[in-house]
């Protein structure tokens, strides 16, 4: 049995590691509070420019804007993987990186390239190892997600596509549905996919102040950025949301390990001090 | 009296929502006022005020670093952009990104090559032990 001053050093070590992780815990959970918030303020904006997007399509422009064309021939395709810049926050990188390289094998087989573009450290990390076309990259988010950090990532692979260098793009990210559940979520994101509800009862069109193209160009490139910045949005909430989880459980197994360990230091205890009475016992008999 | 509906949103949050009986923006061409039962319009705005005048004739002044506005009969949305936008600039952050991923992978060379080396390095030590062993040994 392990020396009685052996075990209660561990006791003590793992007592100062469920500090942290408890701390770590609450911390987790009133930013995600902050997280959620924000992740809800974001959808009005995406909300308000889908519907004028849809407008703007179905309206009788003279001119399409390519995102909204479906290229048949797919050659290379761009991927926008959104993941946290730290860890500790459970399987929820792993778990989206698996469902990525599930999709990018696929696209493997079918004889497609690939270009990637990393948001988030965790990502970055991954790539380095797993070995992709890197195209571009943006890191150090924070918690408070701007989408000035974004924007420059995420042109060159709009402006790729625009040149024709990848033929669809999709993002990448982590779907916030509750506190215990984020789904990995892989969305395409150019060409855009038309929603459902566009009224096609009466054609009318936009006045258009300045060139009907150029401000469609802007309409859309300030869309995708904003399905980027949900998408960011929502990945930062499931981070606080996963570590807040992943920290309980760990403060949790502390516990029980604590207690695991306080009965076997007590049980260690005793047998020292049955030694030590029966030793007495023994020298007392023998004199 | 006529209103029409505002609603102000920037990719990051719902800036302003009310009605108003009348709304000022400073649109790419020029300066904007619309009155409810405008006919549809979309144009650019520029980095400015928006100005809506409420029903109680108070005015509330909402400074947009550009965007699109759309206007729709009853309907007026701004679309603003979080920070001044320029072509330029836009550009500028795209090169930093493409920078970073660069950087990046020869980052990941110089770490991939140390972890190769130590690796060399492993192995070689563990030679010399062994050869040292066998010395010990043989005498």
């Amino acid at each position: 049995m392990a020396g009685a001053k052996e075990i209660r050093t561990q006791i003590k070590s793992i007592g100062s590691t469920r500090k942290i992780t408890k701390a770590m815990e609450m911390v987790a959970a009133s930013k995600m509070r902050r997280a959620q918030e924000r992740m809800q303020m974001a959808r009005p904006y995406a909300r308000r420019m889908r519907n004028v997007v849809a407008h703007t399509a179905s309206a009788s422009a003279e001119y399409k804007h390519p995102y909204l064309s479906d290229r048949e021939q797919v050659t290379t395709v761009g991927y926008i993987v959104v993941s946290s810049d730290r860890g500790l926050c459970g399987g929820l990188n792993s778990n989206l990186f698996r469902k990525l390289v599930v999709a990018m094998s696929d696209w493997n087989d079918k004889g497609v390239k690939m270009n990637v573009c990393v948001i988030g450290k965790k990502a970055s990390a991954f790539f380095k190892r797993y070995g992709a076309n890197v195209v571009s990259e943006a890191t150090d988010i924070g918690d408070t997600p701007q989408l000035e950090l974004l924007v420059g990532a995420i042109k060159i692979m709009m402006d790729d596509y625009v040149e024709g260098k990848i033929d669809r793009l999709f993002v990448v990210y982590n779907d916030f549905v509750n506190t215990m559940t984020q789904k990995p979520t892989i969305e395409q994101l150019i060409p855009i996919i038309p929603s459902e509800e566009v009224e096609t009862q009466h054609h009318w069109d936009y006045i258009y102040e300045r060139e009907a193209q150029e401000i469609i160009d802007t309409l859309m490139t300030r869309y995708i950025e904003s399905l980027v910045y949900q998408a960011v949005a929502d990945n930062n909430a499931c981070e606080q949301a996963a570590r807040m989880v992943a920290m309980k459980s760990a403060t949790d197994n502390a516990g029980k390990l604590i207690d695991e360990l306080q009965l076997v230091y007590n049980k260690a205890r005793q047998a020292a001090i049955t030694q030590e009475l029966s030793e007495i016992v023994g020298g007392a008999a023998a004199v | 009296m006529a209103t029409i509906q505002v609603d102000i949103v920037s990719a990051e949050q719902e800036i302003w929502s009310g009605k108003g009986t009348m709304v000022f923006a400073p649109g790419e061409v020029g300066e904007l006022g619309i009155a409810p039962g405008h006919t549809p319009l979309i144009t650019r705005l520029n980095p400015g005020d928006v100005r809506v005048v409420k029903e109680d004739g108070e005015e509330e002044f909402i400074f947009v670093s550009g965007g699109i506005l759309e206007v729709q009969p009853h309907h007026v949305t701004v679309l603003s952009d979080t920070a001044v936008r320029g072509h330029d600039l836009d550009e500028t952050a795209a090169l930093e990104a493409k920078k970073l991923a660069e950087e990046a992978l020869e980052d990941a060379a110089s770490e991939m090559d140390y972890a190769q080396a130590q690796a060399e390095l492993a192995s070689t030590i563990a030679q010399i032990r062994s050869i040292e062993k066998l010395r010990k040994l043989k005498k």
